[in-house]
């Protein structure tokens, strides 16, 4: 263990001290342990660490490996921005819940068994869930319970797969599941394996929770949210599922979807959270395909993805955070006050949008052309559409009407400097990975064959994205948000609960007072009547006989007592008298 | 200097040269796309200069109009009220 450091441990017991600091302390120290930690993942050698044995199972604390790495790394580095995102925060919660979800986060990335990925999963769950409450106000507290209790169901769902999985196969080590298909296909705790996992990565139909709870987040939470949750599930996916045909599908699926809501949405964050949606269906489209580009393309699109979005949300953020108001319809011309937090949001934008020279291009093109060199050409297609409405959304319909559009004269200013640094942070990542994709490709699980600056892939993208900016322009009139909000699978749990109250309430209550009304006017009165009748009956009836017979015994016991004189004559003309008694008897007996 | 490029993007003052270099660009695209060398072709649609354009001018186009009519005809958007 001594050449390993499990950065999970680094956050998760790292938070304990964060109530006691304050000051400059605090922010030293917040910054401190991300930086550890990403020392401690740089630091890793590939193997395996902490084997055990609990209740008969093997446990694997951490497994240590290409894939694991390379989401370690953008973890990490992502924990650091999201802090330096944080720094003014006065609040300590909120940076002890942001630890102990990267923390979390960081341990299901590591986990070698399905007992501690469930732990590490949990644990993510309730840590992130504390960031949409810490909002406090009524949404983002219903947000928050919402939020908790579809992830509480998705674990109740992987957990009854891990043991049936483990029940079928005698081992609980998490591994390639997919591969098991060629004899005889995946069992039942598969599935719920499967379905628990594309729970967390937001599928449809199980995305609503993102788009939902995401929106109501602090400003901070919601760059962490935006960054660990889906990611996770998409490594386990990438770990467990690939080549899983089914993937393909939902991926594309998912990556058109998210961009079509991204049309209706008014919310600035929520309009962000569903390109999540559209670009997790990236990655979960390359890990269904399941070669080794793909695959690859699913781990560096994620890397790539983790930061770009980070800085999408934290562009929103500022602006969220300096003007108080979220919604496009009451956004416009801040250019002028936040020109850096345009650019920094830009540089997001582009990136996420896959222009040349920004992430985005290196890692999403690579899925893509895995989809083509896999002779997919319907999934080509989507995927190339869902890119043009990323740029669409992201890239042009949110920035022009939160920055520039109309002028709602709101008073602004650029936000507190360690949210400028943070934004820079992520930006300059963002760039960096699109001029030099070489030391990405290189943390990738296997071994690239892609260059993705070929003059026609460029020309490519180019054609694409600009002449969607021309359609932009010329259908703007058809863009303009609207104040309205957008109809999800959320509905069916939200006013499915609302049914179930309106069952609770209504029918059940009143049979509930129907049946109390019955018997307290009727079976109550009989009951009490029927006991005062066993009452009386018992006193004068049965206890009258009992106590008679008792006296009955009493008084001739007494009266017996009367013949025990103590004179000896006495009992000798007893004896007597007895003796011709039984005589008499004996000779009329005997006769 | 970012202000600067900012302000471009945003004052009225510069709608005329901001709109010409757009259509210059579009213009630009659309002629490299015809001088590129394109090694391998996997579909039909790759060897053709300028789908790309096409694609994505129509891709636009119909997410905006699908999305719409979904959200309007169909009745995914809702007053904010919906579910209080």
């Amino acid at each position: 263990m001594t050449d390993f450091i499990h950065p999970a441990l680094l956050f998760i017991l790292g938070a304990l001290p964060i109530p006691f600091l304050s000051g400059s302390i605090r922010k030293a120290y917040l910054l401190l342990i991300p930086a550890l930690a990403l020392l401690a993942v740089l630091a890793m050698e590939p193997g395996s660490y902490g084997e055990a044995r609990f209740i008969g199972q093997e446990i694997l604390i951490a497994k240590v490996d290409k894939l694991s790495i390379v989401f370690a790394i953008v973890f990490t580095i992502m924990a650091l921005i999201g802090m330096v995102y944080a720094l003014h925060l006065t609040d300590p919660g909120q940076h002890v819940a942001a630890f102990v979800y990267v923390g979390s986060a960081l341990g299901v990335v590591f986990a070698g068994d399905y007992l501690t990925l469930y732990l590490f999963w949990e644990g993510m769950a309730f840590a992130s869930a504390y960031l949409v409450f810490v909002q406090r106000g009524g949404p983002a507290i219903r947000a928050g319970f919402r939020y908790l209790m579809v992830h509480i169901t998705g674990g109740v769902v992987l957990l009854g797969g891990i043991i049936s999985h483990g029940l079928a196969t005698g081992s609980l080590l998490f591994g390639p599941i997919a591969e098991g298909l060629t004899n005889g296909g995946m069992g039942v705790g598969d599935y719920l394996i499967l379905i628990g996992f594309i729970l967390n990565a937001a599928v449809p139909p199980l995305n609503a929770w993102l788009t939902d709870a995401y929106p109501e987040a602090t400003v901070t939470g919601a760059v962490f949210m935006s960054a660990f949750t889906t990611k996770t599930a998409v490594y386990v996916l990438a770990r467990a599922f690939p080549g899983t045909e089914l993937l393909v599908w939902l991926g594309t699926i998912m990556a058109l979807y998210g961009v079509i809501y991204a049309v209706l949405e008014n919310d600035c964050r929520r309009l962000l959270a569903y390109h999540i949606v559209s670009q997790v269906g990236y990655m979960i489209a390359g890990i269904g395909i399941g070669t080794e580009m793909a695959v690859n393309g699913s781990a560096s699109h994620a890397f790539a993805h983790i930061l770009y979005k980070a800085l999408l949300f934290m562009g929103a953020g500022a602006v969220i955070y300096v003007t108080g108001r979220r919604k496009l319809t009451e956004l416009g011309g801040l250019y002028k006050t936040m020109p850096l937090t345009v650019a920094l949001y830009m540089v997001g934008a582009f990136a996420i949008s896959a222009f040349p020279f920004f992430s985005g291009f290196v890692t999403k093109s690579m899925v893509i052309a895995a989809a083509g060199a896999d002779h997919r050409a319907l999934v080509v297609l989507a995927l190339t559409m869902a890119s043009s409405g990323t740029f669409l959304h992201t890239g042009l319909k949110l920035p022009y009407f939160m920055f520039f559009g109309t002028d709602r004269k709101l008073e602004a200013r650029e936000p507190p400097r360690n949210m400028l640094v943070a934004m820079g942070m992520a930006a300059v990542l963002c760039i960096a990975i699109g001029v030099f994709p070489q030391p990405l490709y290189a943390l990738l699980p296997y071994p690239v064959d892609f260059e993705p600056y070929t003059g026609s892939h460029v020309m490519e993208s180019l054609g694409l994205l600009m002449f969607t900016a021309l359609g932009f322009v010329l259908f703007l009139w058809a863009l303009d948000p609207e104040n309205t909000i957008s109809l999800d699978t959320d509905w069916f749990y939200r006013k499915g609960a609302r049914a179930f109250m309106w069952l609770a309430e209504r029918p059940l209550a009143r049979y509930e007072q129907a049946v109390s009304n019955v018997s307290e006017t009727a079976a109550l009165p009989l009951l009490h009547g029927a006991a005062r009748a066993g009452l009386r009956l018992d006193l004068a009836g049965i206890d009258a006989v009992v106590n008679g017979i008792a006296h009955s015994i009493l008084n001739g016991g007494g009266r017996l007592r009367r013949l025990q004189t103590g004179v000896v004559t006495h009992y000798v003309l007893a004896m007597l008298v007895g003796l011709i008694a039984a005589t008499v008897v004996f000779v009329v007996a005997w006769r | 200097m970012i202000k600067r490029v900012v302000d471009f993007f945003g004052d009225e003052q510069y709608a005329r040269p901001r709109r010409r270099l757009f259509y210059l660009v579009l213009v630009l695209i659309v002629v490299a796309d015809f001088l590129v060398f394109r090694e391998h072709a996997e579909y039909l649609w790759d060897s053709l200069p300028g789908w790309s354009a096409v694609y994505g001018f129509a891709s636009c186009v119909l997410l905006i109009f699908v999305s719409k009519f979904l959200g309007h005809r169909v009745g995914l958007m809702r007053r904010e009220d919906y579910y209080d």
